[in-house]
């Protein structure tokens, strides 16, 4: 790598000489500025975006990191102590609602990614070879990606209430007793996780076909000629093959399900519902914010949660080297 | 591969030839065709209908969405959608959408691409981690200090502080489909440029980026709708002035009960616009969504 680094470097700064000497004309300083500007390219592209980026994200985070040493709540202008690792004390001995909301966040992470995951490998396979009609597949598959997620968990409301939903509607055409969905203390987790499946596939299933498409058809001929049946080259060649794209597909959507959001906050409100049903790590951390305005122990939360989801993060990667 | 090439048949030119002639499909290839079919019209019925679903209750009174006798058969009605237009100011909401989605993206393109561009060639992947670092973090860890920071500068409440927040969102989606898309053109474009004459920042300029128009295309239009679509950071840090389409949905919900027809209206008004640009948009979309998710 560093090979290519110093061989690529040499020729750009031999083609700003070549240039500068080609702009001759130009004033002194102008030249000099413009030489300068030229040679350090690199940084002056890519500084502006890294320090914004950095800005509001390092600040933030050295922020919460020291806010969750103190007992800040109240006001964020209020005078706060420093109280060490109490916060994290509290937190993780906190049965209640911490440690539910961490298997929650973990079980809806979990279950939304494996049918994700298998749906979406199903789907672009059906995709995969030219059809009649492909264009509104297609369309049908973008719809609810590009959906407004706040809509989309208004939408899921209504279909899914209890008295005037169509799920029930659709439940009593064919003789299964209306179920409580989202008003159920135990189905309310599951209506979401479906809700997240109905979002999301689709981009697990773009990502899957645009691995498909690109896959080469050598290793799936050869499988053929040697009387395998679809199903054995499915699982020993096209599978294995895949193994990079789909990490890549549980990693881009691993990090956005564990953060969820949007759907839950639409359909249960503060808190996930009254009994916390839906109560994943983000949302509450945010009702600790931002609804009881418990700075030091949400920041706790958050800090852990932070360390949670890079964990997960790394494991995959990992695997993902493993892999390929 | 027998079963799934099978499938290529009706589109190559052996169509046109009578049955007789072709070769006799196994009895398999012709179960899976059907069985293709089934699963097709299925997975399109399950992402279409609720949006279906939705567009209806949001032509029916209150009434008729009470009763289940009329769940496909009602006398439709614009008044959910005067109410939401009108009574409830949605223009507003919708211009509030539309700037601060564009602004962030425009001002997030102006950053993202020549560091996208710096990051490709000079492979600064430790670089890039930094900016991609900002998709991994939780945004509430983030929205306390800013909150803070903001609200002492007298800044919440007003557009800059939520084109920041959305920008946040949007650069790293930009850097991540910018990079992916420099890396796949060739170098020897800028290098023989620079050869007749243009300095490197010059060959950047009149080479690369008309050349990259695609691919800012893709990265505009994928960071309009996560600007479009964000909500968490709208709901702490824009007051009722600068209030955007998401968070302006829940005036539709009380304590007490929901106005199910308007908050229906409400939310096919948040989604339409969005839905109407994507379905223009597609090939952008469709290649900014599977950016650098090949390679492996």
């Amino acid at each position: 790598m560093s090979v290519l680094n110093t061989s690529r470097g040499n020729t750009s700064r031999g083609a700003a000489r070549g240039a500068s000497r080609g702009t001759a004309r130009t004033s002194g300083p102008q030249r000099n500025f413009s030489a300068w500007a030229n040679r350090h390219r690199k940084w002056l592209f890519a500084a502006p975006a890294m320090i914004f980026v950095g800005v509001l994200i390092i600040f933030p985070l050295a922020w919460t990191l020291y806010l969750s040493l103190t007992d800040s709540q109240g006001s964020v202008r209020a005078a706060t102590e420093f109280i060490g690792l109490q916060n994290y004390a509290t937190v993780l001995a906190d049965v209640d609602r911490f440690w539910p909301a961490v298997g929650r966040t973990l079980t809806f992470t979990g279950l939304a990614l494996v049918c994700e995951v298998v749906l979406g490998m199903g789907i672009a396979l059906l995709l995969w070879r030219p059809f009649r009609g492909e264009k509104w597949v297609r369309v049908a598959i973008l719809l609810p990606l590009v959906a407004t997620p706040v809509a989309v968990g208004m939408m899921w409301r209504l279909i899914f209430d209890p008295n005037i939903g169509f799920a029930n509607q659709l439940l009593g055409m064919i003789g299964i007793p209306a179920q409580p969905w989202l008003s159920g203390q135990d189905t309310a987790l599951g209506t979401t996780i479906f809700m997240d499946i109905w979002q999301w596939t689709p981009m697990v299933v773009l990502i899957l076909l645009a691995g498909l498409t690109s896959l080469s058809e050598e290793p799936d001929e050869a499988a053929r000629m040697d009387g395998a049946n679809a199903f054995q080259r499915f699982f020993f060649i096209t599978l294995p093959l895949m193994m990079p794209t789909v990490i890549v597909a549980i990693l881009l959507r691993g990090i956005d399900a564990l953060k969820t959001f949007d759907i839950l906050y639409a359909t249960k409100g503060k808190g996930g519902g009254s009994f916390h049903e839906v109560e994943t790590l983000n949302v509450y951390a945010y009702g600790l914010s931002f609804d009881y305005n418990q700075y030091g122990l949400s920041s706790a939360v958050l800090i852990l949660f932070f360390m949670i989801i890079i964990g997960t993060m790394w494991l995959l990667t990992m695997r993902k080297k493993a892999v390929s | 591969m027998t079963v799934l090439n099978e499938n290529l048949a009706p589109q190559t030119p052996a169509a046109g030839q009578t049955p007789a002639r072709r070769r006799r499909k196994p009895l398999a290839t012709r179960a899976y065709k059907v069985f293709r079919v089934a699963a097709l019209i299925a997975v399109v019925l399950f992402l279409i209908a609720p949006l279906i679903w939705m567009l209806l209750a949001s032509f029916k009174t209150n009434v008729d969405i009470y009763d289940t006798g009329k769940s496909l058969l009602f006398t439709p009605t614009g008044e959910n959608y005067a109410n939401v237009l009108q009574r409830n100011n949605y223009f507003v909401f919708i211009f509030n959408s539309f700037w601060v989605a564009f602004v962030s993206t425009a001002l997030s393109l102006v950053l993202g691409v020549p560091a996208a561009y710096a990051m490709s060639r000079f492979t600064m992947h430790r670089s890039a981690l930094v900016v991609l670092m900002a998709r991994v973090i939780p945004g509430v860890s983030l929205l306390v200090p800013w909150y803070y920071v903001f609200s002492n500068l007298k800044m919440v409440g007003g557009f800059e502080v939520l084109i920041l927040s959305h920008m946040f969102v949007a650069l790293p989606l930009i850097v991540y489909i910018m990079m992916s898309y420099f890396d796949s053109l060739p170098l020897e474009l800028e290098e023989s440029a620079q050869v007749d004459g243009l300095t490197p920042i010059g060959a950047f300029r009149r080479i690369t980026l008309p050349l990259s128009v695609a691919g800012m295309a893709t990265a505009g239009i994928l960071s309009f709708i996560f600007s479009w679509n964000n909500f968490m950071f709208a709901l702490v840090l824009s007051g009722s002035k600068t209030k955007t389409l998401p968070v302006a949905i829940f005036d539709f919900v009380s304590y007490a009960s929901i106005d199910w027809g308007g908050l229906m209206a409400a939310a096919t008004v948040v989604t339409i616009p969005i839905m109407i640009i994507a379905l223009f948009t597609q090939k952008y979309i469709v290649s900014g969504m599977t950016a650098g998710a090949t390679k492996g």
